[in-house]
């Protein structure tokens, strides 16, 4: 399967890329600039952001340091130019500026009531900065969709930011009011209105997840039979190609060929050796490809074999049996028809060929006296030939067995 | 003159049908899915339609249901690649009255289709086969003892066919007259379709048509 690997190569000149570190211009580890490139904006906003975010319990650091680590530096030539090192002082001086307002003020006691906030906004960011950039754009799409189709919910969800937000800050500036509890309770009404909001959203990215399970499931499986085509009908239809002039050879591949696919298709697995109707088949299928004649196999009830005693002495004399029919009838096709009842197995071989009469047959010619009518009575069985010239022959081989 | 319509989806089966059958057969039409089938059946009210068990559309057995829902009395002879149980059994209970594999020659195709036309049942080698391992003694007791079991004509009859006799032949080798032959295997086919033996359900449920 050639073609199944260009589903990994990244797709080089898309309008998005993975997101990358630049070495170029960084200040610290070139995270801003990446994210900025990303998000098409200009580096200093998400620089700022970063600084404010630093701010409120330090989460914009926790963010950045975590950015840092997931995302791959970009691959650049030669020395690592310097840094920055005056911006990198003005942000910070910025920060320290904003720390110690805050500070002063007691607005960047956000408490417990920030962590949520901090955990899934790196998870969010994390997951979004790994995506393929096609996948982004379509849960784009399908956020924009969703807000479209389901109005009344956004609403909802954003009223319930609004209020939550507003609350929030109302409770952080006055000092005077109980302190934790409020806040807390402002921010998870923030964090409702934000589920209701990305619920569609996560669903949506459940439902892509199960999808690609499945698709690689179906993958695995056209796998397996592009094999099986491969492996075995195409090696079959070039070889008929090149024996083309010999019409019993074609169709002594094509036969086998069949016999291989409906082997694969419907039947299960069977031991060979195992039980008396497999074991007829195995010795049809043998004997079809030895002498280029279609041999029907139809068996009725089944039995295990009893390891080369009778049932293998009839299984031998059965082989006998299809042999001569093959060689010696000229007939287009033979039916074999096992049967299993009770505690008697009978076997049938007949073709449609030219007969022969049974008396004038030699006492030398081994195979049906022999190989197949002495084989029988020695081991307890019987069998008997019914034949005329030009009606055909049938073999019928009988034998006892005790059923355990 | 036996009309005859052939639904198969390949194209290339189709037109080898239509030249192998004898001049005694006319093929009045083609289908290639269920839809189409259903269409051409009530347009040509064919003696006989040679149905593909394996079709897009759910189908031989969905033609088999929609056509024969209706009331329609066409009479169908399956015709597949496939020799499973379960389509064999499954194409016979939903009401065709033959199976024979796509192997056939186009001599003894010709006789299946005039055998079907004249109401009788077309029995496989491997569908006596299938039959005879069904209707075999089961712990089961029978609910119905008249639709549940063969009879011991029956089951030599088609003991017969499974060794690969023609119904001349087994006339012939029963004493009895191929009329008689005929009655015997369209009365298995009936209690093929109508039977409850759980060995019958269990490969009807597995198509799902009870």
């Amino acid at each position: 399967m050639a073609d199944q690997k260009t589903l990994a190569e990244p797709t080089g000149d898309a309008p998005f890329r993975r997101m990358m570190r630049p070495m170029e211009g960084r200040l610290l580890g070139g995270v801003a600039q990446g994210l900025a490139t990303q998000l098409r904006l200009d580096p200093v906003v998400i620089r700022l952001a970063f600084v404010l975010l630093s701010v409120v319990d330090g989460i914009g650091a926790v963010v950045y340091a975590v950015l840092w680590m997931v995302t791959p530096r970009q691959p650049h030539q030669g020395q690592s130019p310097a840094r920055d090192w005056s911006q990198l002082a003005a942000f910070t001086a910025i920060g320290l500026a904003l720390l110690a307002f805050g500070w002063l003020t007691g607005a960047s006691q956000g408490g417990i009531g920030m962590l949520p906030f901090a955990v899934g906004g790196i998870g969010a960011l994390i997951l979004w900065q790994q995506a393929d950039p096609e996948r982004r754009r379509s849960w784009m799409s399908g956020a924009a969709l969703s807000i479209r189709k389901n109005r009344v919910r956004t609403l909802l969800g954003v009223m319930l930011v609004v209020v939550g937000a507003a609350g929030f800050l109302y409770s952080q500036g006055e000092l005077a009011w109980q302190e934790a509890r409020p806040g807390l309770l402002f921010t998870v009404v923030v964090v409702g209105g934000l589920a209701v909001i990305a619920a569609p959203w996560l669903a949506g990215l459940w439902k892509e997840l199960q999808l690609e399970r499945r698709e690689r499931i179906r993958q695995e499986e056209r796998a397996e039979v592009a094999a099986m085509v491969h492996d075995s009908v195409l090696h079959t239809l070039t070889l008929i190609q090149r024996v083309a002039h010999d019409p019993r050879e074609v169709s002594r591949l094509a036969r086998s060929q069949e016999r291989e696919l409906r082997n694969w298709l419907y039947q299960p697995a069977q031991d060979a050796d195992a039980t008396l109707a497999a074991a007829v088949r195995r010795i049809a299928a043998e004997e079809e490809d030895a002498h280029g004649v279609p041999i029907e196999v139809v068996c009725v009830g089944d039995i295990d074999l009893d390891g080369g005693g009778r049932l293998g002495a009839m299984l031998k004399a059965a082989r006998q049996a299809m042999v001569n029919a093959a060689k010696y009838s000229e007939s287009p096709s033979i039916s074999v028809y096992a049967e299993v009842e009770g505690e008697e197995v009978t076997i049938f071989v007949k073709d449609r060929g030219k007969g022969f009469d049974f008396e004038t047959v030699p006492l030398d010619r081994m195979g049906i006296r022999q190989s197949i009518i002495g084989r029988m009575e020695r081991h307890g069985g019987s069998a008997r030939v019914r034949t005329e010239p030009g009606e055909g022959t049938e073999v019928m081989l009988t034998m006892k067995v005790e059923k355990a | 003159m036996t009309r005859v319509l052939i639904v198969d989806d390949h194209r290339l089966f189709r037109s080898g049908v239509r030249a192998e059958l004898g001049n005694s057969i006319e093929v009045v039409g083609e289908a290639e899915d269920v839809e189409s089938a259903v269409k051409a059946i009530a347009e040509h009210q064919p003696d006989v339609v040679l149905l593909d068990v394996h079709m897009p559309g759910g189908g031989g057995q969905e033609v088999l249901r929609r056509v024969l829902g209706s009331g329609s009395q066409v009479r169908f002879l399956a015709l597949s690649v496939s020799d499973a149980a379960e389509d064999v059994i499954g194409v016979i209970r939903g009401g065709a009255r033959g199976y024979v594999t796509k192997n056939i020659s186009g001599k003894e195709l010709t006789d299946a289709i005039r055998r079907v036309a004249d109401g009788d049942a077309v029995f496989s080698p491997r569908l006596a086969g299938f039959v005879l391992d069904a209707f075999a003694s089961s712990e089961a007791p029978p609910i119905d003892p008249e639709l549940d079991s063969l009879t011991q004509r029956e089951r030599e009859v088609l003991r017969l066919i499974a060794r690969g006799y023609a119904y001349k032949e087994i006339a012939k080798e029963l004493f009895i007259s191929v009329k008689t032959v005929e009655t015997h295997v369209s009365s298995v086919l009936r209690k093929l379709q109508l039977s409850n033996r759980h060995e019958l359900s269990r490969w009807a449920t597995a198509r799902r048509l009870v």
